[in-house]
């Protein structure tokens, strides 16, 4: 049994914050380099330009790139042979606390959604994902997310016999009805299988993916580059002014569902798709 | 590009179209969610407004904490739609302009158009560029809001592009109509 430190834990979920926040992930600022390259409408293409310069900004700068500095979505994958000396979860809030604290980060959380709407002020509690595997590491992925974006996001239980078609046609109502308010281009992950609550975890699961993998059964991986080819059709373009580029890239992840279903859900993340992984 | 200063004329108000990129200067107020709920309930309670609205504009903002030694944080526009419950009853009082990113309801248009004023779309996500277009800033009102707290700013500047005209076009149906018919053609 390997042993952990909440220390150790603490440290690297505020590094993760504070980071995340402010340095624009590499495969994000090229995929927007090449969209900046590609783009044939002057509205969009400096559209791109501004936020070019803003990532630049932002790292030279110690700003965040986004005023939205989110909800902190923490992956974490536990080895079945790690011990965490005392609270896991504790040490992630606690790391979380700390970076939106010593990072100038906006706190963005409130206690209660319905009734009491007050702000937590130190920006916890992170939304944790745990999943058990094999051998003695500690994988956390830190994700801010912000809500522009998350308010675009949908879940739909299609019936088996929709097909292919039915998975292409919600895609795009999704991307559609999001338009101009998830600050387009957007990251796009699609979840298709499981059930209910796992087909949005696989969505959000395929939006953290690496820009410009695909899906290893070939045929995903062909709608992944059709679904992209068919969103950026739709004209909305950088900022949703019109143009080309409405989406930077599609990944889609899939899991075995009933007979009698076909789970689909579409997470839309602005083109501040930031993230940070470390392996402890 | 079209340089802008504030309070905007009339004129300049109504020669301005959909999809026209301008670079403002001068003083604008922010407020979103928590501050235009407060401002409503003050209208109805007939009390008076922290600031005067007559042709001011409204910028969406929640900035992050400034760093010490600085002015402002990171501060883009947020998504304009959760303000159109709000938004025609300030217009009626003699807002002048909207600045944010995202689609507005229709009547919010119908508000714009009636009472000739503006809807800007400032770049979503781009944070730490806008910061450096923002010149001083001050709590006006509602401080315990935070980062919803009322600021009054001096921006010099301010890249920004029509996307609502005192006539109604919306740059969000044009520009996207512009580019895909572009496309058929080309």
């Amino acid at each position: 049994m390997r042993e952990i430190s909440e220390k150790e834990i603490i440290e690297v979920v505020k590094t993760m914050c504070i980071d995340a926040n402010r340095q624009l992930p590499k495969d994000v600022t090229l995929a927007i380099d090449r969209a900046y390259q590609c783009e044939d409408s002057d509205l969009g293409k400096e559209t791109l330009g501004i936020l070019k310069e803003n990532a630049s900004l932002a790292y030279e700068t110690l700003t965040p790139i986004c005023q939205d500095t989110g909800m902190v979505c923490a992956f974490v994958e536990i080895g079945q042979d790690v011990h965490v000396q005392g609270s896991l979860e504790g040490a992630i809030n606690e790391g979380v606390r700390l970076g939106y604290q010593e990072g100038y980060l906006r706190k963005s959380v409130v206690n209660d959604p319905l009734f009491d709407r007050k702000n937590t002020t130190d920006n916890t509690p992170a939304i944790i994902t745990y999943d058990i595997v094999e051998g003695d590491q500690l994988k956390i992925i830190i994700a801010p997310k912000g809500f522009g974006s998350e308010n675009m996001c949908q879940t739909k239980m299609l019936k088996p016999s929709d097909g292919v078609q039915g998975v292409k046609d919600f895609v795009l109502k999704v991307v559609e009805d999001a338009g101009p308010n998830p600050c387009p281009p957007i990251v796009i992950g699609v979840g298709i299988g499981g059930s209910f609550d796992r087909v949005a975890l696989l969505s959000k699961k395929a939006m953290l993916r690496e820009i410009g993998t695909h899906h290893e059964d070939e045929r995903y991986a062909a709608l992944e580059d059709e679904l992209l080819t068919m969103v950026n059709d739709l004209g909305i373009g950088p900022a949703g002014y019109g143009g080309k580029t409405t989406a930077l890239s599609l990944n889609i992840e899939t899991y075995p569902t009933h007979i009698a279903g076909m789970p689909v859900a579409v997470s839309i993340c602005c083109h501040v798709a930031r993230h940070k992984e470390v392996i402890l | 590009m079209i340089k802008l200063t504030l309070p905007l004329s009339h004129d300049a108000i109504v020669n301005l179209e959909a999809g026209d990129q301008v670079l403002l200067s001068g003083t604008i107020y922010t407020a979103r969610d928590a501050a235009h709920k407060r401002l409503i309930g003050l209208l109805n309670e007939g009390k008076e407004l922290p600031f005067d609205l007559v042709d001011q504009i409204i910028y969406y903002v929640g900035p992050t904490p400034n760093k010490p030694g600085e002015i402002f944080g990171s501060g883009g526009p947020t998504t304009s739609g959760r303000m159109d419950a709000y938004a025609p009853t300030l217009l009626d009082l003699g807002l002048k302009g909207m600045i944010g990113k995202g689609l507005r309801q229709q009547s919010v248009i119908d508000s714009i158009q009636k009472n000739e004023a503006l809807y800007f779309g400032a770049i979503g996500g781009a944070g730490a560029y806008i910061k450096s277009c923002i010149t001083s800033c001050e709590i006006i009102a509602f401080e315990d809001l935070g980062p919803e707290a009322i600021r009054k700013l001096e921006v010099k500047d301010f890249p920004l592009t029509v996307v609502i005209d005192s006539k109604g076009n919306d740059l969000y149906k044009l520009g996207k109509e512009k580019y895909l018919r572009g496309r058929t053609n080309g």
